[in-house]
């Protein structure tokens, strides 16, 4: 029995999803009185030991370069063999891009039930429990998994990273790697940028900013915090901003700690996207707005003249701290 | 070609979310019901669209749920697609939903299975890789885009930080999300053939749920926004450094 964190990497460098997931995994050994293991794949340039200060004991390393690229199917077979040789029962993974592609591979190969987007420990108290994200974060479903072999994937920016202290002995483990199915012909990532789903700080621009000529205005505020830009649908859809900006039901779900929204008046379904977010700001000139609601602190106000006094107000605060 | 295209029936966008019995079941009183806008704008629109590129290929949809998901397949069907197959069980767990998934896509031979990214309800993004890894076919989550050529599939899909454009031979299993296709109203000569295209009802194969719902939870209400005004954007930054911690 233990318990085995899939460690997500991309170019050499583990992901910051992927350090929650390790804090989350081990506080689960801990609960359930066993060890943390990780398991990474692909080449690897960042110290591996080092990631015991998360609290995994130890970290399988398959350094496979045809592993540094996700294919799904390869992935799961992978995962799932070193999850059965290392008698894991309960695999974790982050609810990213990369956990969508292959937990539930995973879970279906090990016939183990799935707890996808997680945002809590597991309640052991009576069977096993967790804590899921559910109608688009409107609510919380809590899910029993009823099989011996427990798969979760933890939604980004839910489970706060704790390092101690500690190293993990590294260890590479022989396992099949299949040739993949599917070619990648390109790879295009964008750089630079604050990935939406693990920022901490989001700035977001609604129709009110009423083109995308005017987002200088909103990129520069983003850039004063360190933020990720995000945007309503209507934003996304008219080609103001690129479509993966796009938040609320049908788009993004963040939960970062501060999210500013700016000329968005909060309909239903932006709302469910981003109310998992610890303090909500909203600018908008419009008192009725219904985002006030859903809010805790507003500026009635133009953004036009709010936004460039706020991106100074804060110039002025970090040079005076 | 073969095209299997999974539709979920899903709230409306504005339902009210509520639970009864304690909190152990959503309540549906007033609820209206679309099909899950993943699996409506998005696969089952790029599907009638390869169709139409292509009009030897059929397209079927599946649906695993009680009867009361019908009028959602009738109206999936007067976008496109040929006929419909329900599985007819309302268990909630995705293993067991991918199962059923599956059995009908064995006995179907299909070239292509389209699921959405996700439901709008409980948002696992979990059926097309389950389904894919029990018909032992590639995967493609999160595809933005799908073109055919023959038998071969040119597909972008979104990684962690950007995207990827691959490649790959049928058949494919491939999650849907927005930039596959452009939403689609159904018209009227859509919605009368619709009410005639075959509608088949199967009864599920055995397999064990492997997860169960044990109850549901509303997040806590916001306490009240505090209002600064306008000309005072200094004690914004202020609240947001001393009293949130925000920034
Ligand atoms: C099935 C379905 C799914 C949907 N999914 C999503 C989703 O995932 N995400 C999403 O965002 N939407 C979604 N929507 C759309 C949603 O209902 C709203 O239409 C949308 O969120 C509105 O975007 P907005 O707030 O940018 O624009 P508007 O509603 O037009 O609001 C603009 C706001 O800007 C304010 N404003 C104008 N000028 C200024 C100024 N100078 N300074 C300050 N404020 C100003 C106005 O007072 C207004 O409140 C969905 C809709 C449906 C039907």
């Amino acid at each position: 029995m233990s318990v085995l964190i899939f460690i997500d990497q991309s170019e050499g460098h583990v992901k910051k999803s992927s350090l929650e997931a390790l804090t989350y995994g081990a506080d689960v050994a801990k609960q359930l009185g066993t060890t943390a293991e990780g398991i990474v794949l692909g080449t690897v340039t960042e110290d591996l030991a080092a990631l015991g200060k998360y609290g995994v004991s130890k970290i399988h390393q398959v350094s496979n370069a045809a592993l540094n690229n996700v294919d799904a199917q390869v992935y799961a077979s992978v995962i799932s063999e070193a999850a059965t040789a290392t008698g894991a029962t309960v695999i974790v993974f982050s609810h990213n891009q990369t956990g969508k592609a292959v937990a539930a591979r995973v879970a279906a190969k090990l016939k183990a039930g799935l707890v996808a987007g997680a945002c809590a420990l597991p309640n052991t108290s009576n069977g096993f429990s967790v804590k899921k994200t559910v109608f688009s974060g409107k609510a919380y479903a809590h899910v029993n998994i009823l099989s011996a072999v427990k798969v979760i994937s933890l939604n980004p920016n839910s489970y706060k990273t704790v390092a101690t202290e500690g190293t993990a002995v590294v260890e590479a483990l022989a396992v099949t790697v299949n040739e993949p199915k599917v070619k990648i012909t390109a790879v295009n990532k964008i750089t630079g940028e604050v990935p939406l789903t693990e920022a901490d700080i989001v700035v977001s621009g609604g129709r009110g900013l009423k083109g995308p000529e005017h987002w200088g205005i909103l990129l520069d505020l983003a850039k004063e915090l360190g933020a990720a830009t995000a945007c309503s649908r209507p934003v996304g859809d008219a080609h103001w901003r690129p479509h993966h900006e796009h938040v609320g039901q049908t788009g993004v779900q963040v939960a970062p700690n501060l999210y500013i929204a700016i000329g968005i008046s909060g309909a239903i379904q932006h709302l469910a996207g981003v109310n998992r977010s610890k303090v909500i700001v909203v600018i908008n000139k419009d008192p009725e707005a219904p985002f006030f609601k859903a809010a805790d602190y507003g500026i009635v106000g133009d953004a036009f003249e709010v936004v460039p006094q706020l991106t100074s107000a804060i110039q002025k605060m970090k040079a005076g701290a | 070609m073969k095209i299997l295209v999974c539709v979920s029936k899903t709230p409306d966008t504005t339902s009210k979310i509520a639970f009864t019995d304690g909190n152990t079941k959503f309540d549906e009183a007033g609820v209206q019901w679309i099909i899950n806008p993943y699996d409506e704008w998005y696969s089952l629109v790029r599907a009638i669209e390869l169709k139409e590129a292509n009009p030897a290929a059929t397209i079927h949809l599946v649906t695993v749920g009680n009867a009361d998901a019908e009028p959602i397949i009738r109206k999936a069907l007067a976008l496109g697609g040929d006929e419909a197959i329900r599985v007819n069980t309302d268990n909630s767990d995705a293993y067991y939903i991918a199962a059923q998934i599956a059995e009908v896509a064995k006995q179907g031979g299909y070239d292509l299975i389209f699921t959405g990214k996700e439901t709008i309800d409980y948002n696992g993004s979990s059926i097309g890789g389950m389904v894919a890894e029990l018909v032992d076919s590639p995967y493609i989550s999160l595809a933005t885009k799908f073109d055919l050529n023959g038998t071969t599939a040119t597909v972008v899909r979104e990684i962690d930080g950007g995207e990827e454009t691959a490649e790959v031979t049928l058949p494919v299993v491939v999650s849907c999300q927005k930039g596959m296709a452009e939403q689609r109203i159904p018209n009227m000569r859509g919605i009368m053939a619709a009410r005639t295209k075959p509608l088949k009802v199967v009864e599920p194969i055995a397999v064990d749920a492997l997860t169960s719902i044990q109850s549901f939870e509303l997040p806590p209400a916001k306490a009240g926004v505090k209002l600064v005004a306008p000309d005072n954007v200094a004690e914004l930054v202020r609240l947001l450094h001393e009293e949130a911690k925000a920034i």
